[in-house]
């Protein structure tokens, strides 16, 4: 995918209520009024969101012209997870050993102060 | 409440965003106050004993001329003795608040900005990573490269142990 796409991705997955969508969609795919009730929100609200979903090629929408059910498209999520996941591998191990080594030079200050 | 009353689900959580096309930016507190979270962020004395990413990494090389102009040098060796060099010049340098500095790699640049705020004895600290371009973003040079090469060297032994 190129990086542009990826960049749509990120920014839709920014908004809790997209994120929620989609969520909702894992479990199946669904109408716009459907996947409006859970959030109490009118539909051209949810229309709004879906727009930024499907720009981003998260979701997809179904050609019967009464439903137009939405279908989730998981492959830029696994993208997404797929790019972060190369700094994390870094930053996630780094940053839990230097907790721990801040503690052991908090705890050795200590000892110096009780001395 | 003091760390260890913290409970389990209050775990630290480091946070990756992308407040633009050509960042990451990577939020995470630690339980310290910021005169400390700094020295561990500028010092080489602190720096290989963390800085390191995944087990079996070491940091052989660290290198630090803290001032603004100064230049620093890190190298990393992974556990199959691979080496990744990282190398750049501080712009800013204003303890124990933030710092600044560029990497040079390719003909291009990367600004590395970090911040360190102190909230109740707590250390935020941002390390926000400017590319040059979304491609050289993606590619998440040098520290994706270390992480994940230092897994698949893991993999490779793992591998190695098996057959």
């Amino acid at each position: 995918m190129p990086a542009d796409n990826l960049s749509l991705a990120f920014a839709a997955l920014a908004d809790p209520t997209r994120r929620a969508i989609l969520a909702r969609l894992a479990n199946g795919e669904c109408t716009v009024g459907e996947l409006a009730k859970p959030f109490a929100m009118s539909g051209p609200a949810v229309t709004k969101h879906l727009k930024v979903l499907e720009r981003a090629g998260l979701v997809a929408r179904g050609r019967d012209a009464q439903r137009r059910p939405c279908r989730l498209q998981a492959t830029p999520i696994k993208k997404v997870a797929e790019w972060a996941e190369d700094y994390r591998q870094f930053w996630d191990a780094s940053y839990e050993r230097l907790d721990a080594y801040l503690n052991h030079l908090m705890s050795e200050e200590q000892d110096d102060d009780a001395k | 409440m003091t760390p260890s009353e913290a409970p389990a689900a209050m775990r630290k959580q480091t946070i990756y965003s992308t407040p633009s096309d050509r960042e990451v930016l990577i939020t995470r507190t630690f339980d310290a106050p910021r005169s400390l979270v700094w020295a561990v962020f500028t010092d080489p004395k602190h720096l290989p004993n963390w800085h390191t990413g995944p087990e079996g990494t070491t940091m052989p090389v660290c290198e630090i001329d803290l001032r603004p102009g100064g230049s620093w040098r890190y190298v990393w060796r992974n556990a199959r003795g691979r080496e990744f060099v990282a190398t750049g010049t501080y712009r800013e340098v204003d303890p124990p608040k933030r710092l600044v500095n560029v990497m040079s790699r390719n003909g291009e640049e990367q600004t590395n900005t970090t911040t360190f705020t102190e909230e109740n004895g707590r250390t935020i600290v941002t390390v926000s990573m400017l590319f040059a371009s979304k491609a050289s973003r993606d590619q998440g040079l040098p520290y994706a490269k270390v992480g994940t090469e230092s897994n698949y060297a893991r993999l490779d032994a793992y591998l190695a142990s098996k057959s």
